[in-house]
């Protein structure tokens, strides 16, 4: 492999810094959106509809009209006058269809959580008291709960304009499925499960929007990962330009893509702080966060495999179906996670036959959309499940079926059955790592011995590929607005320090360090040097932001551009206060050194004095620039895919259902890392919520669409005390489509933990004969499938 | 799962207007702190009914967030230092109804004298609920699904409590008398817990809760001695199998009569009326009561 230009002598790049901002947050001194107050600002709580489905039929205010400190009740008509509605389609997804949603429901409510009526107040406990007095008459509707019965010509129709319940239909078919089934030795057919679940953030969403008159400006504190596509659709749907809306996302506790889309109360708040000519401030509790957050997942895939008894996998077929709650999402639509299992299944492997069918149903359930990982976690467990039991019945063991099929290291570049292009993937180095990591045999060993002894444990593997860094394909060729590409703009200032404006954001994951150490290293200066400036629309370049994966991979090599611009922009100038040639100069530690043999010739604050202060001394033709910007979008490939593998050993209690995670293992390949720490703990972070959907989360509905769970007592996120020691290893495989090489590392961790425990519990109850294919693994489950519940 | 928030996404609020109307703000509230018993008393007198007491907040305050009970006025009796604290006489032990779980963890007479609590409290919720909620408060509340009141239950505690009537002493087995509902009268106020010192027994505890620190889907908590291999006496604290803390009688009678292990798991059927939850089925908790039974059980016997 040849020495990229990151390969510098004095380079951060794949060093564990520390995070720049690290020590003002474990202050206390971060400044999330709940911590802003404004002059005049008012809060808002909101009304929710206590049905899934429901026609409104009064609303009665006058009594919260009266109480203490109320400012405005704001019903959904009213609101409309000042937020035109959207439609959450894309225009790539062919036939998906979606009806118009405005922030709070007008006549109908759709879903149980589902914005009403908007009480503002002087605080927020006044606002929940006058919301208290509130009275609104509900005539229910029969809801459409279960995503079989949502096809059912029986069940009401949720939007009557649209005809139907199906919001989006796509099928897929590769080389030739039947014979390759016809010709396997052995076929399983299965129908994999998976619980809605959704993503708890340790921060709610919360916004506050500030209409300024004077100004005519509205400018928008929200804890968002996406600061310009936000610009763009309140500008959109509250009749601005898109000057006139600044947006602020500063310090966010967490997102994992719950806060990358729009949401009705959002939006309501953005309308409302125009209506009403002040600051509206809501933080969502976490309560309402159950019912009003995106969910993700509820898929119900059944899946086959064919496969010959020499291991070779003969075909994957898949049946999607999956419910969406009564909206799709905007702007990012809620067909891509369908859209991902349909092309991720079978991903790792080189088999070409494959037919896939994947249907999008509307519901009377919360907004579904994406979510840390986006399809990969049911692909992985259709795949993973699937390879394993094809497996158990050729009477192969796990590991060796892998060998057998996974895409050769030497094999690329190359694309899958379903047209997935992928530039380089590591699949074999991976698992070979892997089983070093793990010690297999020994594993499989003590796993016998125990089993003798009545302790049954088991081992699960799960291969994957992850897509980062994504191109317009994602969103931009289906008409959004949101931003594929990304920009950095970096300047020297008066003192030699350099400062960085980005479009990428930060809610915790390490974006702002990842910028700071690229920059350091392109630029040759010290870490401490760099100040990173980001999620501001007034104060960056125009950018897509942090999600998919793609802040080091895309934001990252922005950065990197710009950085290397800026040098050479100062070894210009360096060259003219010098008399040399740039090309015979560097810049290391802060100064402007001979490149040849290192001799320091000027440090960076002098040439700055010299260019700002006393430009008088420099050639009369010679106008110095010291600021550098660069975007950057990848263009060969439409994502660069990642790929690795993670295994999971765990111990069944047959008695009690109960899962006891006894170690985790992973081996990924994300390119070049640029933070071996920050890398690892993405993964790890990855992980735990993949455990969390493998053996907890699941947001639980009755038949009335009443989710019954919503509180952090009854939904049960994963916590340190069940979580396993995750041991994190990589192989790298640079993207040569970038300088650096880097490819996204926060969603793989997701992608394949819950499949490994998956195959881990079907492994230690192997003697059983028990095969359960649906998550979460909780303990009555697993009683029913010994048939001790 | 913790009965205060069964099924609290679709309850009514306290004032019943909208169905599935849930905040997590509490309505508001007055607060006034009692300096003894005494003066609580007095004060429970002259507010009624819409007063509650509030000892460590733990169970109270979650409460009044959700709105699932609004009262107009808390009267704090966490500052009575005479009701804190663990005292060890010859025959008992007494543990004041204000004794923190921390505390009670911390507590070498405790771990001497009821290390059945010991072994309870380490499951109670996580350090920073432990540091502040009490005893007498867990009891008082008689969450079906807290190990304390089925901790007293198997040790056969006395409970003190007093009021403007008087003092009295309830036997544990008669305190507990439903879902959250206790022989309490309105105006008493629970001051301490008395266990004897039995030096000669065995305790066992086993609980199943999908993670460290929740409530369990199922509890035991149990207490007893065996003379030459034979138990001579045992008592079997369920918790979190139907509304309240239930001795297992039948079973333990059976294991007390010389009956084999499975007799008594078999037993329990007479002895439980287990609920359903999101988390488990009345049947699968009859299971998992069977399961407990025999672990725990084997357990005492082996350390006995
Ligand atoms: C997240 C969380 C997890 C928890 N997990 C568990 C668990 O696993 N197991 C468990 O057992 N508990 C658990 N708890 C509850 C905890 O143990 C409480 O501390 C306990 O139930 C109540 O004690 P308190 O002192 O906090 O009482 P408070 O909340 O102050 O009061 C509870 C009730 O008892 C009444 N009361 C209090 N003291 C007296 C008294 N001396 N006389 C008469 N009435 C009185 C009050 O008026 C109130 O009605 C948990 C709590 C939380 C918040």
């Amino acid at each position: 492999m040849s020495l990229s230009p990151a390969d510098l002598p004095n380079s951060y790049i794949g060093r564990s810094v520390p995070r720049p901002h690290l020590a003002r947050l474990t202050q206390g001194r971060g400044l999330y959106v709940s911590d802003l107050s404004l002059p005049r600002m008012v809060h808002v709580a909101f009304v929710r509809s206590p049905y899934a489905h429901a026609e409104i039929t009064r609303i009665d205010a006058q009594a919260a009209r009266a109480m203490p400190g109320v400012v405005r009740i704001v019903t959904g008509e009213e609101l409309a006058a000042f937020c035109t509605p959207w439609v959450g389609v894309l225009a790539h997804l062919k036939g998906l269809k979606s009806a118009p949603q405005h922030p709070m429901a007008i006549g109908r409510v759709r879903w149980q959580g589902e914005p009403v009526i908007a009480v503002l107040a002087a605080s927020r406990a006044q606002a929940e008291d006058a919301a208290e007095r509130i009275e609104i008459d509900f005539s229910e509707l029969p809801p459409v709960v279960d995503v079989m019965a949502a096809l059912d010509p029986a069940r009401p129709v949720i939007h009557a304009e649209l005809g139907d319940n199906l919001a989006f239909e796509r099928r897929l078919e590769a080389g030739e499925v039947d014979a390759a089934f016809a010709r396997s030795d052995a076929i399983v057919e299965k129908t994999f499960t998976f619980a809605r679940h959704t993503g708890v953030t340790l921060e709610a969403r919360s916004i506050v929007a500030d209409w300024n008159a004077g100004e005519q400006r509205l400018t928008v504190h929200l804890g968002s990962q996406a600061p310009h596509m936000m610009q763009n659709i309140i500008a959109l749907h509250l009749g601005l330009a898109e000057p006139q809306v600044r947006i602020l996302c500063q310090d966010v506790g967490g997102s994992f893509g719950i806060k990358v889309h729009v949401y009705a109360d959002d939006m309501a708040v953005a309308a409302l702080a125009r209506m009403l000519a002040r600051p509206v401030k809501y933080v969502g509790d976490r309560l309402e966060s159950f019912v009003a957050d995106i969910h993700a997942r509820d898929h119900v895939v059944h899946a086959k495999i064919g496969v010959s008894n020499d291991g070779v996998i003969q075909a994957f077929e898949i049946d999607d179906l999956t419910g969406i709650g009564p909206y799709s999402v905007y702007p990012r639509t809620s067909a891509v996670e369908a859209n991902q299992v349909v092309n991720l299944v079978g991903g790792p492997y080189a088999c070409p036959n494959y037919r896939a069918r994947t249907r999008v149903v509307f519901q009377n359930k919360a907004v579904m959309s994406q979510y840390r990982g986006v399809g990969h976690p049911i692909a992985t467990s259709v795949t993973e499940g699937l390879v394993d039991l094809a497996a158990r019945r050729i009477g192969m063991d796990p590991v060796q079926i892998r060998r057998r099929n996974l895409v050769a290291d030497n094999a690329y570049p190359c694309a899958s059955a379903s047209g997935l292009k992928f530039e380089a993937l590591s699949h074999h180095a991976s698992l070979d790592k892997l089983l070093a990591m793990m010690d297999y045999p020994a594993l499989r060993a003590e796993q016998a011995a125990l089993r003798a002894r009545g302790i049954h444990r088991g081992i699960g593997f799960a291969s994957f590929i992850e897509i980062t860094n994504p191109g317009p394909a994602f969103y931009g060729v289906g008409g959004a607005r949101i931003s594929a590409q990304d920009g950095a703009a970096v300047r020297l200032d008066s003192t030699g320090a350099v400062i960085c404006q980005t479009s990428i954001t930060e809610q915790g994951q390490g974006s702002g360090a990842i910028i700071a150490q690229v920059v350091a290293t392109a630029m040759g200066v010290a870490i401490e040097n760099v100040r990173v400036i980001l999620g501001d629309t007034d104060n960056t370049p125009y950018g897509g932001g942090t999600w998919a994966s793609r802040g080091a991979g895309i934001g990252g090599e922005a950065a990197w551009q710009a950085g290397r611009a800026l040098r050479d922009n100062v070894l210009k100038l360096a060259g003219t206060i010098l008399q040399a040639v740039p090309e015979t100069l560097d810049i290391v530690a802060g100064a402007v050194v001979d490149a040849d043999g290192g001799t320091e010739r000027m440090r960076l604050s002098e040439l700055a004095r010299i260019a700002y202060f006393r430009p008088d001394t420099l050639p009369p033709d010679f106008q110095s620039e010291l600021m550098a910007t660069r975007h950057y979008v990848p263009r060969q490939y439409p994502f660069a895919f990642t790929n690795g593998i993670q295994a999971s050993y765990l111990e069944v209690d047959t008695d009690t259902g109960f899962v006891r995670l006894l170690r985790h293992w992973v081996v990924e390949d994300c390119g070049t890392i640029i933070n071996p720490q920050l890398v690892d703990e993405q993964i790890r972070g990855g992980v735990v919520q993949g455990l969390g959907a493998a053996l907890f989360e699941h947001c639980q509905y009755d038949d009335q669409g009443q989710m019954i769970n919503a509180n952090m007592a009854d939904y049960l996120v994963p916590m340190a005390g069940e979580m396993p020691d995750i041991d994190v290893a990589h192989v790298v495989s640079p993207t040569l489509e970038s300088a650096l090489g880097a490819k996204g590392a926060g969603e793989a961790g997701t992608a394949g933990a819950a499949a490994c425990v998956s195959n881990a519990v079907n492994d230690a109850l192997a003697p059983f004969g028990v095969e359960i294919t649906e998550i979460p693994l909780v303990p009555e489950l697993i009683l029913r499938a010994l048939g001790r519940a | 799962m913790p009965a205060w928030l069964d099924g609290a996404a679709c309850l009514p609020t306290s004032d019943g207007n909208e169905k599935g109307e849930r905040r997590v703000k509490a309505a508001a509230f007055d607060y006034v702190r009692a300096s003894s018993v005494a003066d609580a008393w007095a004060l429970l007198a002259r507010h009624g009914a819409g007063a509650k007491l509030l000892a460590g907040g733990q169970s109270l305050l979650p409460a009044l967030n959700l709105r699932l009970s609004a009262p107009d006025i808390l009267i704090d009796i966490s500052r009575i230092e005479a009701l804190r604290g663990v005292t060890v006489s010859p025959h008992s032990v007494r543990i004041g109804a204000l004794t923190r779980h921390a505390d009670l963890l911390a507590s070498p007479e405790i771990a001497a004298h009821a290390p059945l609590l010991c072994r309870a409290v380490a499951e109670v919720a996580h350090p920073a609920i432990r540091s502040r909620g009490t005893i007498g408060g867990s009891l008082a509340n008689a969450d079906p699904a807290a190990e304390l009141p089925a901790c007293t239950l198997a040790l056969d505690a006395r409970l003190h409590v007093e009021g403007p009537g008087g003092a009295r002493v309830i036997a544990s087995r008669d305190f507990f008398t439903g879902l959250f509902e206790t022989a309490l009268h309105p105006n008493e106020i629970l001051v301490a817990i008395e266990i004897d010192r039995q030096p000669a027994s065995v305790c066992g505890f086993a609980e199943l809760a999908r993670r460290s620190g929740d409530y369990a889907i199922v509890g035991l908590a149990a207490h007893g001695a065996i003379a030459a291999g034979v138990w001579t006496e045992l008592r079997l604290g369920y918790f979190s199998v139907g509304t309240r803390a239930t001795l297992a009688t039948h079973a333990a009678g059976v294991l007390t009569g010389g009956g084999t292990l499975l007799e008594a798991a078999a037993a329990l059927e007479h002895d439980l009326q287990p609920h359903d939850d999101l988390q488990a089925s009345s049947a699968t908790r009859q299971h998992l009561a069977r399961v407990l039974l025999r672990r725990v059980v084997a357990e005492m016997e082996s350390a006995a």
